[in-house]
């Protein structure tokens, strides 16, 4: 088993949880059976085109993947993974955080909200 | 290895008052008279009066830190105060630099202290690194903390770097000569409005005072050339927890900043580099508007308005005026409890988020929807009175 570490801006959208244990073989595979636990996870790390996001670093203990063999990474019993995004806050305003609910609700909304196709 | 900053000025020489005050650190092999010596001809630019900057410079400014810049345009916010301790009550409405400068003088007199009020722009960035050995980043934005990043590289000044996040804190130093830079770790910032942004802001107010304080640390290590600093190593603090872990950081040689062909040889628009496009009224023309004044009215004789709260449901904890709530973000998987039939009114705490709401209920087919114009805070203010404003 590994313990992938959820860092506090996506705990969000995986119920809360600060670590998640997955069993799998590489850092990849872990990490896809995190998202494949939690979807809302899913584009928050990946593009659409599948590929970890370039903001977006995983580190296996205390090592960056890009330096040992990326997603293909090898896990042994009791490794941690660690998700680590940029951060940046404390002052923003209120508003400015609610611009960013903004963002999200437009890339939620479906591209036809028309009942015939909807429903 | 330690690593020692060229620290240039003249040899500082203490008085017997300082020497009386810094005694604590005189009699440390690790400072001595030499380390208190070059405590006192170092320059160290501080970038924000705010949260980190706080505690950072007044820490700076007791160890005796000879030379002091800061840079700041704000003003004291009274929702500052929680955090940034340099600020009094009675300083809310001043300049941070002059409520700032205040303090830090009546800690430490023999300070020379330099304060910029300006903003930190890709135009001043390089000149104003120029003039100081150690650069500390206090800044709370991913546009600035580029600029500082490429500025440090480019005036070779290393980057002393703390971030924080509700109850999560990142430690570095970043741009030594030897070390990996800001954008070995993180080559490009996120889109605005995804991943690390979070739709509940908001910091804990002692964080920054933890994670300012291992900036000054890291500060006075490089001046006296002791111990072991933060360069290569990100240190994640983890206040809820108060775990901390430490990431190895390796300086890329492809980085664009400082690796070994860089592709970032000036300073660029750092705004739009991070996405943020000019003014943006995100408020649509097009969405019904209702003034707090009339939906007052309207409840009073019994209309059946239906209110429909899209806040988080702490801000809701703040104050509410008894409305549904639905984050705004849980609407689309939400909008079935909505009865299209209704007059809608949906708020939030100032307009934005409500109008986003409007706009996407109308596309969804709702008819009978208005936008509070102001929010809560205009019912606050217009409305009751006894309403907690946040």
């Amino acid at each position: 088993m590994a313990k992938i570490h959820i860092p506090t801006p996506l705990r969000q959208y995986a119920d809360k949880h600060a670590t998640v244990e997955v069993n799998a073989g590489t850092v990849g595979e872990a990490l896809t059976g995190l998202v494949s636990k939690h979807p809302d996870l899913r584009r928050h790390l990946y593009t659409d085109e599948g590929k970890l996001r370039a903001f977006v670093n995983v580190y296996l203990n205390d090592e960056d993947i890009r330096y040992l063999q990326k997603e293909g990474t090898a896990l042994k019993d009791n490794d941690s993974i660690s998700i680590v995004p940029s951060i940046a806050g404390g002052s923003q305003d209120i508003d400015e955080v609610a611009n960013l609910r903004i963002v999200e609700l437009n890339s939620a909304l479906p591209t036809c909200c028309c009942p015939a196709c909807c429903c | 290895m330690a690593t020692t900053t060229d620290v240039r000025g003249e040899p500082a020489t203490l008085n017997n008052d300082e020497i009386l005050r810094y005694s604590r650190h005189l009699i440390m092999p690790e400072v001595g008279m030499e380390g208190q010596q070059k405590l006192k001809a170092a320059r160290v630019l501080c970038i924000g009066a705010g949260g980190l900057g706080s505690p950072l410079a007044l820490y700076l400014a007791a160890a005796g830190v000879g030379t002091l810049g800061m840079v700041d345009f704000d003003v004291v916010d009274y929702t500052n105060l929680q955090r940034q301790i340099i600020h009094t009550t009675a300083d809310v409405g001043r300049k941070k630099l002059e409520s700032a400068g205040d303090k830090l003088k009546a800690i430490n007199p023999f300070l020379n202290l330099r304060k910029f009020e300006t903003k930190l722009t890709s135009e001043n960035a390089l000149e104003l690194f120029r003039q100081f050995d150690i650069v500390a980043d206090g800044t709370d934005n991913f546009a600035t903390r580029y600029l500082v990043n490429d500025a440090c590289v480019l005036t070779g000044k290393p980057n002393v770097y703390g971030s924080i996040f509700r109850f999560e804190g990142q430690a570095s130093v970043f741009a030594t000569k030897e070390g990996p830079c800001y954008r070995c770790l993180y080559p490009e910032p996120p889109p605005p409005g995804l991943v690390p942004s979070c739709a509940e802001g908001g910091v804990l107010g002692i964080l920054p005072g933890l994670v300012g304080v291992m900036q000054a640390t890291e500060v006075i290590k490089l001046i006296l050339g002791k111990g072991e600093p933060l360069i290569g190593r990100l240190l994640l603090i983890d206040a809820l927890g108060m775990k901390f872990r430490e990431l190895k950081l390796r300086k890329n040689p492809d980085c664009p900043a400082c690796g070994t062909h860089p592709t970032v040889t000036k300073l660029i628009d750092y705004n739009e580099f991070c996405g943020i496009r000019g003014e943006e009224k995100p408020v649509e023309s097009s969405v019904s508007e209702i003034q707090v004044e009339e939906l007052k009215r309207r409840l009073d004789a019994g209309e059946p308005l239906f209110v429909l709260d899209v806040r988080e449901p702490h801000e809701y904890q703040i104050c509410n005026i008894g409305g549904h709530l639905i984050p705004l973000g849980d609407l689309p998987k939400r909008v079935h409890e909505l009865d299209s039939s209704r007059e809608i009114v949906a708020h939030c705490r100032s307009g934005v988020r409500s109008a986003k709401a409007v706009a996407f209920l109308r596309q969804a087919g709702f008819r009978k929807v208005h936008n509070l114009a102001g929010g809560i805070l205009a019912w606050a203010d217009r409305v009751d009175p006894k309403m907690p404003k946040y």
